[in-house]
């Protein structure tokens, strides 16, 4: 079920030519004018009507240009403590003179390398926003960690964006990391903007055999962001796959994050943590697919609802026939603080295999009575309890964050969102 | 492996016990389905105006929709001019004594294990008994006359009781509801009416039977069940249909309504032919059920034993809309060769401090496919509203499938809500203990669903109980995963 009406409103995008991969790009056009974008009752975008929304925001939608920034505004947007190597992007392209250049990994603009294999991991066929982004980004990165590689220090890719002659913001990310290879992305945006806009990201990322990539998410963006992003992972065989997600803020966020299990012994770990409140709406759409035996998934996605935010949770896991001797678990909670608040959560298992254990677990609630009344009586103030309590329920999430640095500059966002900073 | 292999074999060979067809004379409306047709059948069944009016309000409303796509099953498209949308077994005239029923038909459902006799009254329940379209016998109905209770075929009520019908028809299910209630609406034959009045408990176990006997026939049979206030009924529901090449259809609607302090329990052991080895001919069972607790304090509880049907597409709901008012579902949908379910419940929570508890399991062997797919909601002023769900499967054999779909809407910081599932076989340790201790392969097998399945066979009244295990350990014994 999709519309095809409201076309119009990417027309900009759609007429604007950029060289390089005509191929890849005419086919993801077809594609996405045979889908259309999601109808207001379309399955899998239920709960997050974006058409109607952007529709309601934007008269038309046409690309945003590059703007430029100082070093000093980079400087001030790296968060305390970070020590590692910058990417710096403006409303999706990169921006080499204020990036650092990392020893031994290749990093240079997608239009440089033609050959790349564009949309062979996030096909645009599932989905129509990825269809847009491939049919019609203006160029994007090309990031190659070679094999054997092992990056210590973490990689910053340090967004910033803005509404710009235009308020849509394509970014597109090809990362492949090299057998043996580990390495470990920080993924933040800085809204630099007045006006609303629209980000319709794309990300590839290829692990090869014994690879362990690590991606970490920090979306902050505040009011003025729209944003659909689509992370789609491949890894093969003993590789592994950990990202963590923390939503803060944004007008309407939408996270399709998939990864493709190719290889057998290998790992995908997926948390997720939204703190939601005003009128914030994030939904958290997670795919895991299962297709050779003996493989691992973890999925722990937190939500604490405040105001007339809402959260929405949908994760899917999917075990192919062959993949026998799958574990997979997945689990989702929320805490709803607010009469306004709402969260709709769907996870969802696909089982085709039968020796395989599988489990989910979702829960939505309040918090404990008796535990906060159990810290009122050790003089701790309602208020401060409650915020220790949430902070209990969120850090879960946290720990799960590897790189210390990031973990302890999140731990205080969070902590100073919740009101529990000791 | 060569063990397993012969299991599996025994599993998929286990013939469908009540296959067989009795040849009776039957009444039937010309094939096909219009406007014609519809107020054929209201004239045969001598209806008042507004019901022909209402089925053809409903017919008007089924021609605008369209047949669902989003379940989890495949099948092919079902050609509905080619049905007959009535058959009755031709004995014409009304009986009020057994010993007038047509013997052949008492044949049938001696041979289905249900007594029609009176005189049994050890059994101590009370059946109506429909067979194609028409209902033919109802048991105990004076019995349950003196306490106030109605309880007769679906026609009788609309000759009898039209004031109770007109204010309860479409009431839980409305005609606009899905595809498939709506043509029931238009085309619905007969089934059974209940009514149990303010503050009466009732002594036995209503029950109906459903049998469908002519080929190439639909079947599309209403249930209605009024509880008063502070009333109490538990009803019984069974499924049979024998072993034809083509798929039948069969699309019921079932409304339950339940006042203060009502308690309404309602349950089935749906065993229709769910088609040969191969995944030829079977029912397509697409059913709507749901109940309403309109008054404070009211409960309905639907327990379900899912072993028939080629495709079964189902989810008996609950409205909870009293205060106080407690929802659950209890469900065992088991799936062999090349059958398909996609089945659950709908539990939304509108009053305040509601409750509402789901248990689903489901096994799946062969090659079939087994989905649930529940929805909680609760809605914004169900302050406190509780829930709690949990979904297993279990999976035999490697080429099917085990499915889940919870969609948990949540719009009151005050709920708690809990889904947990899990899906896994039966593990080898498992077996080798039962082995340890002497206990066969094959027994352990048994044992092991039986203990997985409990839950859910523990809810079902004592003589469903045994019917369920029966029906459990003809699909089941014996097969290892």
């Amino acid at each position: 079920m999709s519309t095809l009406i409201k076309q119009d409103l990417f027309e900009g995008l759609l007429e604007s030519t950029h060289s390089g991969f005509e191929n890849s790009r005419s086919e993801a056009k077809t594609s996405y004018l045979t889908q259309g974008l999601p109808a207001a009752k379309a399955e899998e975008y239920k709960f997050t009507g974006i058409t109607k929304k952007l529709e309601q925001t934007f008269p038309q939608l046409s690309p945003a240009k590059p703007f430029e920034v100082s070093a000093e505004t980079v400087k001030s947007a790296i968060f305390e403590g970070f020590s590692g190597d910058v990417l710096v992007f403006t409303n999706g392209k990169f921006q080499p003179s204020l990036s650092s250049i990392i020893d031994g990994i290749e990093v240079s603009l997608l239009s440089e390398k033609s050959e790349t294999a564009i949309g062979s991991i996030a096909k645009p066929g599932k989905d129509a926003f990825c269809a847009l982004n491939q049919a019609s980004f203006e160029d994007g990165i090309f990031i190659s960690v070679p094999k054997k590689a092992q990056i210590e220090k973490p990689i910053l890719l340090l967004s910033f964006n803005k509404e710009n002659e235009g308020a849509a913001i394509q970014p597109r990310v090809w990362i492949e990391v090299g057998d043996f290879a580990e390495v470990t992305f920080i993924d933040q945006s800085i809204n630099l903007s007045a006006s609303p806009y629209f980000i319709n990201k794309v990300v590839e990322i290829s692990g090869a055999h014994n690879s362990h990539v690590h991606y970490y998410r920090l979306q902050n963006e505040g009011k003025n962001a729209f944003e659909v992003s689509t992370i789609e992972t491949d890894i093969q065989k003993d590789s592994k796959f950990s990202s963590v997600t923390i939503s803060l803020s944004g007008e309407m966020v939408r996270n399709n994050l998939s990864l493709n299990i190719l290889g057998s012994n290998s790992e995908g770990n997926m948390y997720g943590l939204y703190l939601l409140n005003g009128k914030t709406h994030v939904d958290n759409h997670t795919n895991v697919d299962h297709t050779v035996p003996h493989a691992e998934s973890n999925e722990l996605y937190k939500g604490i609802l405040d105001d007339q935010s809402r959260g929405v949770f949908n994760g899917k896991i999917f075990v192919r026939q062959d993949a026998q001797k799958t574990n997979a678990f997945q689990q989702n909670n929320n805490i709803l603080l607010s009469e306004d608040a709402t969260v709709n959560t769907k996870p969802q298992l696909e089982i085709w295999a039968d020796d395989v254990k599988c489990s989910h677990g979702c829960t939505t609630g309040q918090l404990d009575d008796e535990a906060l009344f159990y810290l009122q009586t050790r003089g701790i103030g309602k208020d401060q309890a409650k915020g220790f309590l949430l902070y209990a329920f969120a850090g879960e999430v946290l720990t799960h964050i590897e790189e210390e640095n990031f973990r302890s500059y999140c731990t205080e966002l969070v902590q100073a969102r919740l009101g529990s900073k000791i | 492996m060569s063990k397993d292999n012969q299991i599996l074999e025994d599993l998929t060979s286990k013939e469908y016990e009540h296959g067989w067809s009795v040849n009776m004379e039957a009444d039937e409306a010309p094939i096909g389905l219009n406007e014609g047709i519809i107020r054929w059948i209201s004239a045969k069944k001598e209806e008042p105006q507004w019901l022909l009016e209402w089925r053809l309000k409903a017919y008007k409303t089924w021609g605008n929709m369209n047949e669902p796509t989003w379940a989890n099953v495949h099948y092919p498209k079902i050609d509905l001019q080619s049905l007959i949308f009535y058959s009755a077994p031709k004995q014409a005239k009304k009986t009020k004594n057994l010993d007038e029923v047509d013997p052949q038909l008492l044949e049938i459902y001696k041979r289905l294990g249900i007594s029609l006799n009176e005189q049994k009254r050890l059994e101590g329940v009370a059946v109506d008994v429909v067979l194609d379209s028409v209902s033919v016998a109802t048991t105990f109905k004076d019995t349950l006359g003196k306490l106030g209770i109605i309880f007769c075929s679906f026609s009788e009520a609309v000759k009898e009781h039209p004031e109770l019908i007109k204010k309860y028809l479409g009431s839980v299910v409305p005609m606009t509801d899905n595809y498939y209630a709506a043509l029931n609406s238009a085309v619905f034959s007969d089934g059974s009416f209940c009514y149990i009045p303010k503050g009466v408990r009732c002594p036995m176990e209503l029950s109906t039977y459903f049998r469908i006997n002519a080929a190439n026939t639909g079947q599309f049979e209403r249930t209605l069940i009024v509880a008063e206030d502070e009333s109490y009924v538990s009803y019984l529901e069974g499924c049979t249909a024998p072993q034809r090449d083509e798929n039948q259809l069969h699309a019921a609607v079932v409304e339950i309504y339940a006042g203060a302090h009502a308690e309404v329990k309602y349950s089935t052991v749906q065993n229709w032919f769910p088609g040969d080895k191969n995944g030829k001919g079977g029912i397509f069972n697409f059913v709507t059920k749901r109940g309403i607790c309109a008054g404070d304090h009211s409960k309905i509880s639907w327990t379900q034993v899912e072993t028939g049907s080629a495709v079964t597409w189902k989810y008996p709901s609950c409205i909870l809309k009293g205060d106080y008012s407690i929802g659950e579902f209890y469900s065992v949908a088991v799936t062999n060769n090349y059958q398909q379910a996609d089945t659950g419940t709908k539990m939304i929570h509108i009053g305040k401090n509601t409750k509402s508890r789901i248990v689903s399991k489901g096994i799946s062997a062969g090659k079939s496919q087994n989905s649930y797919r529940g929805q909680v909601q609760v809605m914004k002023r169900a302050t406190n509203a509780r829930n709690f769900s949990q979904c297993d499967s279990l999976l035999m054999g490697d080429r099917c499938g085990a499915h889940t779909f919870p969609y948990i809407d949540i719009n009151n910081p005050t709920a708690k809500v809990e889904h947990e599932a899990t899906t896994s076989k039966i593990g080898e340790d498992q077996i080798f203990y039962c082995n340890q201790r002497g206990i066969s392969t094959e027994d352990a097998v048994a044992l092991i669903v039986n203990g997985y399945a409990k839950e859910v066979l523990n809810q079902l009244p004592m003589e469903f109980a045994v019917e369920a295990q029966k029906l459990l350990a003809l699909t089941l014994e014996g097969s290892v995963g």
